[in-house]
């Protein structure tokens, strides 16, 4: 009897127990089925195909560009909620807390980890594109998926913008101000805009410098307190929690138009 | 007894079917229903953003007031600029030979900040290169039209008051309007 229950290897003997059924919700998976099962039973492993056709690990076709991109994702969440730790949004603190941050935390360089990693993500996110567009993978049935994709690139143009402001340096200041008098000049709802001057009562203009799009972006009608910890907030919170959906539906849809991308 | 069963199964499903039709609603009735429920539905949805929206909007800005008094004309020299109300106003207050005029700091071009030199006797925007002379008229650089000026007056007090909330463009022949400067 006790022979018996020596004869099973650690690992079996593992996989019986409570502890690792209520965590890996099966067994040691011994065939190709159980295999399977494992994997799609669990959580963190879902998102991973159970079996990987062989064209996917040429990295030669695919770049690794969307991977990449995830992964400097992570790396940006996980850096920015340490710097989060130190750095006060506003006029007084911002910009010494950045040197701080350099000079005074320890490992002074997370802040560059944040930068550099920002920095590579554009790039990688712009490359990813270019990789999917030579290789048609927006055809059919992947048009959906690319449209999801543009829009994750779209907020990954924002969060790099945001960002941009956080320092609170002269290059910040003037750089977004540069970009955010764009929005003057958007239809019907910027101030400069096309059409904003019809939407009026008399001689009461009802879009203006103090109602109109970029007034509502800024919180005030120029680059100033407000607008840094508005920029803060869609930074650290708004469109990684919106881009976080956003990728959600792109990874599953990577999936379900049939695997990662090859020659269909 | 199995014949019995069979007979009295069906009549008791019946029976159960006859009470509940008394008290489930008309096909009509589910509908204007549904009807109500998603017009509720879009009511609110479209409520809520609409909350969302109007809270972008402050209400109470913590900016420097649009309208601000910056004392007597006779406080500024002719053929000068005045720098003083640059930093918390925005504004360059420049008097030439005949009148008083405040001009907007804002470059044209851009957005950026122009600097004054007085020794080149130009504004000078560091961002792009844009020149402007002392009367506001662009000559340099990427700017497509001149600085733009801000309402210009005398309070009760005597003193000029200038109001950023009206601005006179040139290129619109605005300069023209007896509100953009001050005569001296």
């Amino acid at each position: 009897m006790d022979n018996k229950n020596d004869n099973k290897s650690l690992l079996e003997k593992m996989g019986e127990s409570q502890v690792w059924k209520s965590i890996i919700r099966s067994g040691v998976p011994r065939t190709r089925r159980q295999r399977m099962h494992a994997i799609l039973g669990s959580v963190f492993l879902h998102l991973h195909p159970a079996r990987l056709p062989k064209h996917a690990v040429k990295v030669g076709y695919t770049w690794c560009m969307g991977g990449l991109s995830f992964f400097l994702f992570v790396n940006l969440t996980i850096t920015g909620i340490l710097l989060m730790f130190y750095y006060r949004p506003t006029v007084e603190y911002a910009f010494t807390d950045i040197i701080d941050l350099a000079e005074q935390v320890p490992l002074g360089i997370m802040r560059e980890l944040h930068r550099w990693a920002a920095h590579s993500m554009v790039l990688i996110v712009w490359l990813h594109m270019v990789r999917v567009f030579m290789t048609g993978s927006y055809k059919p049935p992947r048009e959906f998926n690319w449209g999801v994709g543009v829009i994750l690139m779209t907020l990954t143009m924002l969060l790099s913008f945001t960002g941009y402001l956080l320092p609170w340096d002269q290059l910040a200041i003037w750089a977004v101000t540069v970009g955010s008098n764009m929005a003057r000049a958007t239809p019907f709802l910027g101030n400069e805009g096309p059409g904003a001057a019809l939407l009026a009562i008399g001689d009461i203009n009802l879009v203006h410098i103090g109602s109109d799009v970029r007034f509502a972006l800024l919180g005030g009608r120029f680059v100033g307190e407000a607008t840094l910890l508005r920029f803060y907030v869609l930074h650290c919170i708004a469109i990684p929690f919106v881009a976080m959906i956003f990728m959600a539906v792109h990874f599953w849809r990577i999936r379900k138009d049939g695997g990662i991308s090859g020659p269909l | 007894m199995s014949e019995n069963k069979t007979n009295n199964a069906p009549r008791a499903a019946v029976g159960r079917l006859k009470a509940r039709k008394s008290n489930s609603i008309e096909r009509r009735g589910f509908f204007s229903w549904l009807a109500v429920g998603w017009l509720g539905f879009a009511a609110a949805t479209g409520g809520f953003f609409t909350v969302i929206i109007r809270f972008l909007f402050p209400n109470v800005l913590f900016e420097p007031p649009q309208t601000f008094k910056i004392g007597y004309p006779e406080e500024f020299s002719p053929n000068s600029v005045d720098i003083r109300f640059k930093k918390e106003f925005n504004a360059w207050i420049v008097r030439d030979d005949e009148s008083i005029f405040a001009l907007s700091t804002v470059c044209t071009h851009l957005g950026c900040t122009p600097n004054w030199l007085a020794t080149d006797n130009k504004f000078k925007c560091p961002c792009h290169g844009s020149g402007f002379r002392m009367s506001g008229i662009h000559f340099e650089g990427p700017a497509p039209r001149p600085l733009e000026r801000f309402k210009i007056g005398i309070s009760n007090d005597g003193q000029i008051l200038v109001d950023k909330t009206k601005s006179y463009k040139w290129e619109k022949g605005e300069w023209e309007n007896k509100d953009s400067f001050l005569k001296v």
